[in-house]
């Protein structure tokens, strides 16, 4: 990923957390710093809801904050492992379109249902492979690969279906979008996103894959050296964010009742903020799926209590770049306000120049 | 990445290294502009019209405003950072003059250029402050930008549409007149290539960037004011979002809160194949220039042999990738002639 010159330490989390500490020996201290804070948002989105308006805490809103947090919040589940290794993955939002277009165009020519989900699957592991490929045995950057892939799968999308709006899906697959999951008040998409943030909560915290996946993250080199097979791992992540992709891809058709080549476009940033905002750090080795779920609680909340007071999608995004931005500056300022106050320290001791040489190794430490 | 390139050191083997490293990216440069020549071609065999003055002017006109952000974004990115406001930027310094001009028709023209890049120069102003002093990774930091100011336009700009009607006729001007058969947007985006890519050669701040983005610790080392030069760098990637801003109203006449939307990732893609590598240290702004060239012109090929619109995204997204993918190739292979030749000059 990107590796910031001015940036000292991975995205620190606090003053305490050295490169290694959240991996390692203490995860839960720094950790539940940013975690806690994320729930006591949650907490507050939820009582700006219940105040702003009387429909917030009734049983439309359950359905509709997950029906419309949906994609993005699947999609944020593959991108905070990605991120973890250090990469990043922009071509998700595509391969949902890419995944949408290849499946109302299949089902138009009057292919069999499931047959058609199981090859837009495959296409998704295709997409996905591409990337890992590129990123792994060329050795390319993955926010170029990306970039390359996100606009060649819309444009696959566009030539598959072009200007065709595919629609009469079976109505047993398009009542996710309208009916909430049997027994529950929650949309399907967002039970989806449930039980698939347990099995990456358990992958990602309690295997060895999922430690292997901090390690890389944290320090490339010294995981291969201690035998973890690096470029396997990333590409199978990659493989698996295409997969997952094409997954919400027929998510997103069926919930829609009808399929366009320009589904979900621009939702790549969405989730890579979600990711980011959950506390994952975009340098990688750093961040919990419990972050990431609380932060699409966050986020979900915030939106549906928006939508209720009519306030626009694009009038939201201030609310959310401002949170984005709140969720770094947080931590590195309090480092900041540290690192400067210890330097006043020793100023007042010693002459600058020595205080500008303690300044050094720390730049050095990345 | 290619570290090796475009690191000034002092000596024989250094100035060797640097001759190598000025080659490489002129070959880069000549190769985009071979492509783009190519393209042209094979393009008017298939349908003569392409070569018309018409077709030639609307490539220019589009490559104009993309070519612009990518200056600003190449300075950018090879300090190793990246900034995706860029397309907010515009949008906002775009309608922010549209209303001005609404509510004010007979503001001077020169100066809503300045109001333009006075926008733009705020904006980056403050990522880069955030950036560098709190230390909070660009990408996330311009991320937020892009989410903030694009969102803020939509405050002011939901409902309010800037009519083509009230903005100046000389303003407009400037968007289809063309000097010499090329359109004046071009032109004024070939001489800020110009300035900006002596500036970038030929001072000492400005290879300071390319110091920073080869490797941060070493310059920090010698002394490179890291902070000062990366928040120089937003601004000016700032400034010229804002100028780009300017001239989109110039050309379009009008402007929504949508105005340049996803702008940011269409840049850094013409930047990365005008061989700019993401991962800083090495890049050229007349190659990203040329890499927005390549792509609009692309663009209109496609358009013009009639695989429309279709075939239009996915071509430029193989084009990405086979770009870096050279890229890599020509890395590999220079560092190991660069070491081959050091060696023998150890030896020696």
């Amino acid at each position: 990923m990107l590796h910031e010159p001015a940036t000292v330490g991975p995205a620190a989390r606090g003053p305490d957390a050295s490169p290694g500490s959240a991996g390692t020996a203490r995860p839960w201290r720094s950790l539940l710093r940013w975690e806690g804070a994320l729930l006591v948002l949650f907490v507050g989105a939820l009582l700006y809801g219940g105040a702003e308006t009387k429909e917030f805490f009734t049983q439309n809103t359950v359905f509709y904050f997950g029906n419309n947090i949906g994609e993005v919040a699947i999609m944020a589940l593959p991108m905070a492992l990605i991120i973890i290794t250090g990469e990043i993955d922009l071509s998700v939002a595509s391969m949902l379109g890419l995944a949408a277009s290849v499946f109302g165009d299949l089902f138009s020519h009057g292919v069999e249902v499931w047959l058609a989900m199981a090859i837009v699957l495959l296409v998704g592991a295709a997409g996905g492979a591409l990337n890992g490929f590129l990123v792994t045995r060329i050795g390319l950057p993955s926010i170029a690969v990306t970039i390359g892939t996100l606009t060649m799968f819309r444009g696959l999308a566009e030539i598959v279906l072009g200007n065709r709006e595919p629609t009469n899906f079976p109505a047993y697959l398009t009542k996710i979008g309208l009916v909430p999951f049997p027994g529950t008040k929650l949309s399907w998409i967002f039970v989806f996103f449930l039980v698939l943030a347990v099995v990456y909560a358990v992958v990602l915290h309690a295997t060895p894959v999922g430690r292997s996946i901090f390690a890389i993250g944290l320090q490339e080199q010294a995981a291969f050296f201690s035998g973890i097979r690096v470029k396997r791992i990333k590409f199978r992540l990659f493989v698996l964010s295409g997969v997952v992709c094409a997954f919400v891809g027929l998510l997103d058709a069926f919930k829609n009742a009808s399929v366009r080549y320009d589904a979900g476009t621009g939702l790549e940033l969405n989730v890579v903020a979600v990711v980011l905002f959950g506390g994952i750090s975009i340098f990688g080795g750093r961040g919990t799926i419990g972050g990431v779920v609380l932060s699409v609680l966050v986020v979900g909340t915030i939106n549906e209590a928006l939508n209720l007071i009519n306030v626009t999608q694009e009038k939201q995004n201030i609310v959310f770049g401002v949170l984005l931005l709140v969720s770094v500056l947080l931590p590195n300022g309090a480092d900041g306000f540290h690192r400067l106050r210890r330097r006043l320290k020793r100023s007042g001791r010693s002459t600058r120049s020595i205080g500008n040489q303690q300044y050094l190794p720390q730049e050095a430490t990345q | 990445m290619t570290s090796i390139v475009d690191m000034p050191l002092h000596g024989a083997p250094a100035a060797k290294s640097h001759r190598v490293a000025e080659t490489l990216s002129r070959v880069r440069e000549l190769t985009i502009v071979a492509a783009v020549l190519i393209v042209f071609a094979v393009t008017t065999a298939k349908n003569h019209s392409f070569a018309h003055s018409h077709s030639i002017q609307e490539i220019l006109t589009g490559t104009a405003i993309i070519a612009l952000l990518g200056v600003g974004e190449t300075l950018v990115i090879v300090t190793r950072n990246v900034d995706l406001s860029v397309g907010s930027t515009l949008g906002l310094s775009a309608f922010e003059i549209g209303d001005l001009f609404t509510h004010h028709p007979h503001f001077p023209v020169p100066l809503a250029f300045l109001v333009g890049i006075a926008i733009g120069t705020a904006t980056g102003a403050v990522i880069g402050l955030v950036t560098v002093v709190a230390r909070v990774p660009s990408l996330v930091v311009t991320l937020a930008a892009l989410y903030i100011i694009r969102g803020y336009v939509n405050v002011i700009g939901t409902g309010v549409q800037i009519e083509p009607s009230s903005i100046p006729s000389s303003f407009q001007k400037v968007g289809y007149e063309s000097v010499l058969g090329i359109p004046w947007l071009f032109v004024i985006v070939v001489v800020v290539v110009a300035v900006v890519a002596w500036v970038m050669r030929s001072f000492r701040p400005s290879r300071d960037l390319y110091a920073i983005g080869s490797n941060p610790e070493a310059a920090a080392l010698a002394g490179v004011p890291i902070s000062k030069r990366v928040f120089t760098a937003f601004v000016v990637s700032g400034a010229l979002a804002g100028l780009a801003g300017a001239l989109f109203l110039a050309e379009y006449a009008t402007v929504d809160a949508t105005g340049g939307s996803g702008y940011e990732l269409t840049v850094v893609a013409a930047v990365v194949v005008g061989g700019v590598a993401i991962f800083g240290g090495s890049g050229t702004v007349v190659g990203a220039a040329l890499g927005a060239l390549l792509l609009q012109t692309i663009n209109q090929a496609l358009q013009a042999v009639n695989v429309a619109q279709f075939w239009d995204e996915g071509v430029a997204g193989a084009l990405l990738l086979a770009a870096i993918a050279f890229d890599r190739l020509v890395a590999v292979r220079a560092a190991s002639a660069l070491r081959a030749k050091e060696g023998a000059t150890y030896v020696a």
